[in-house]
């Protein structure tokens, strides 16, 4: 258009990655003021590892239990705590955005260069980030209480990009359904109705050879079950590589999707306001 | 004088130039009752004035402002805001605008200085000249004592004025200020006021302000616009909007809630027109007050009516409004604000 003004005040736009770093950075200062949450995050897979661990010991005893002998049931346990920190922690990911829109934080941000994308990235990449500090202090707490991983470092390293992709895709899903929502009740949906099931039909916790035939059926249709698979390969030493691969790349093709859908909600919240 | 002049000069250069617009919001039930919150508006402001949008809750200020900001899309109509189109080119339109939502627009886990500092960033400015321009404003709003504390803490009038402050970070070319002094007390509000006049002259930026207060547009508005039911009732200077008023205001304050029965009385009073009662508040204008008064005051003592306190004034934006939707704007804002919700929405019988 004609516009001779515009050029009085023209700026260099902040790049989306040099804005999803800044806006990353909100977020932990947000998180590091509120350590109770922090907390209270790292207090449930405690009691998952500990009393789980001693109460379903023998489990691994049962005939065809995967991984047999070798394995104690905290070392297999230990991957799907793990990801159930991961899952937990990021399916309340869309808290920020819900404070943001009660507040006029958000149509702010809609209203400058911010680009959409850095918003929902920081997001992911906060509770990313998050989700795998926690993750070492699980695997470190099961090592403590005997759990060895022949896996080792490349093995958690392995753990941890796992650990980020299923954080990104609950994150972006719970972003999502807050700029749909606008409501923090609705993420508790999310975490309550959602993941809990999602922990259940997978490997977390039992075996799915051992559960019944359509238990495993929908384990390998479930994320947070792809993620366990690919933790438990790594940290027990890559048995079956293919498998990790494979997986990884189902969770980073389920993150991209969903990010896109999280990118289109935000046309939705602004058809609502 | 009786017609509405706006919409009708062109206005080339104008930093805010709308015409048209009508939005209508569809609420997602089972009815899909819809909304009807602008109903052709037209506005039009020249760079470097403050256009004061003034109406009752419900009269589509906030939608405008969100279309021209670029959060929502206007069903038809065209707005142009720095010379960008807002629905074509909302990329520029950001470049060039700051904008103060009618809520808060900080974050109050963050301390002033890193809402600022981050707004900056996101704008586009470089770390070194993001802090010293969050400093020069900390200073200049008079908040700088309480920068590094988290805005939780602040006092509601210390974080407008921050709301204030992050909307002009960039220095925008145009800056909308949505209510920026509703919830204020009195003391915050005058100190809003003057900071408000101080941008306008000194920064040379378009500023948009919308209101519920009439003081408020008096002030600090080279135009206003007074809007009701997503409409422009009417448009000028405040003193030309006065002046069309011709005569004078007269507000008598009676003894016991007895306004209906002293509004027939003075309804007969020659040369007294526009009675309104409102509570025990009588409100009417006369082309010559000063000999209107005392005839009035006789005609409530012989209807054995007791005055407590009786004026004559100059019309003020009150009047116009009255004189141009037949209600008083804080009888309109009671009427359109139930149960005390921020509503910016017309309801229209679907």
């Amino acid at each position: 258009m004609s516009t001779p003004t515009s050029t009085t005040t023209s700026m260099p736009a902040t790049g989306t990655l040099t804005q999803t770093v800044l806006l990353t950075g909100r977020q932990a200062r947000q998180g590091m003021r509120i350590p109770v949450f922090m907390v209270m995050n790292l207090l449930q897979p405690m009691i998952w590892l500990l009393l789980f661990g001693q109460l379903f010991r023998s489990v691994i005893e049962i005939p065809g239990f995967a991984g047999g002998a070798d394995v104690t049931y905290l070392e297999y346990l230990t991957p799907g705590v793990v990801m159930m920190t991961a899952m937990g922690g990021a399916a309340w990911a869309g808290t920020t955005f819900v404070q943001d829109m009660d507040r006029g934080v958000m149509d702010r941000f809609l209203a400058s260069p911010t680009s959409r994308g850095a918003l929902l990235g920081a997001t992911m990449a906060w509770y990313a980030l998050l989700a795998c500090a926690q993750a070492l202090v699980v695997v470190g707490v099961a090592w403590v209480g005997g759990a060895r991983f022949p896996g080792g470092w490349p093995g958690i390293a392995v753990m941890l990009v796992a650990v980020a992709l299923l954080s990104c895709l609950f994150a972006a899903l719970s972003g999502a359904v807050a700029l749909l929502t606008r409501q923090q009740e609705a993420l508790i949906g999310v975490s309550q109705l959602l993941t809990i099931p999602l922990m259940f039909l997978s490997s977390a916790v039992m075996d799915p050879s051992l559960a019944p035939d359509w238990i495993a059926t929908a384990a390998r249709f479930n994320p947070f079950d792809w993620a366990v698979v690919v933790a438990r390969e790594a940290l027990q030493g890559f048995a079956d590589p293919g498998a990790v691969w494979l997986h990884l790349g189902l969770l980073a093709a389920a993150v991209a999707a969903m990010a896109g859908l999280a990118t289109l909600a935000f046309r939705a919240y602004r058809r609502a306001i | 004088m009786s017609t509405t002049p706006n919409g009708s000069a062109p206005a080339i250069d104008a930093s805010i130039d709308v015409r048209g617009l009508t939005k209508t919001y569809r609420s997602p039930g089972r009815r899909g009752r819809e909304v009807r919150a602008l109903a052709g508006l037209d506005l039009a402001a020249a760079p470097g004035t403050v256009l004061g949008l003034l109406g009752p809750n419900g009269a589509g200020k906030s939608t405008t402002v969100k279309i021209l900001a670029t959060l929502s899309r206007p069903d038809a109509g065209s707005a142009r805001v720095a010379g960008h189109d807002v629905t074509r080119d909302p990329a520029a339109v950001r470049r060039a605008i700051g904008y103060v939502a009618q809520r808060p627009v900080t974050d109050p886990m963050g301390t002033g200085r890193e809402n600022l500092v981050l707004a900056g960033r996101l704008q586009g400015l470089c770390a070194r000249a993001a802090r010293s321009r969050a400093d020069e404003l900390l200073e200049r709003f008079g908040v700088a004592h309480a920068a590094d504390r988290l805005v939780k803490t602040w006092s509601g009038g210390m974080a407008r004025k921050l709301d204030v402050a992050v909307g002009l970070v960039h220095r925008p070319q145009v800056l909308f200020l949505d209510e920026p002094t509703t919830g204020l007390d009195p003391e915050a509000r005058t100190a809003m006021w003057a900071e408000i006049e101080r941008m306008a002259a000194g920064d040379g930026m378009t500023i948009l302000l919308t209101t519920h207060y009439l003081d408020e547009a008096d002030r600090l508005a080279d135009r206003v616009v007074i809007v009701d039911a997503g409409r422009v009732v009417t448009s000028g200077t405040p003193d030309a909007l006065k002046d069309e008023l011709h005569g004078d205001g007269i507000t008598v304050e009676l003894e016991d809630g007895t306004a209906q029965a002293a509004a027939r009385a003075a309804a007969a009073v020659p040369g007294v027109v526009d009675v309104v009662a409102d509570g025990r508040t009588l409100r009417a204008r006369a082309e010559a007050g000063a000999t209107a008064l005392p005839a009035l005051l006789a005609a409530l003592d012989a209807a054995g009516l007791d005055v407590r306190a009786a004026g004559l004034s100059r019309p003020t934006l009150d009047d116009v409004y009255l004189a141009r939707t037949g209600r008083s704007l804080e009888e309109a804002h009671r009427a359109a604000t139930p149960a005390g919700r921020d509503t910016d929405v017309e309801e229209v019988a679907a």
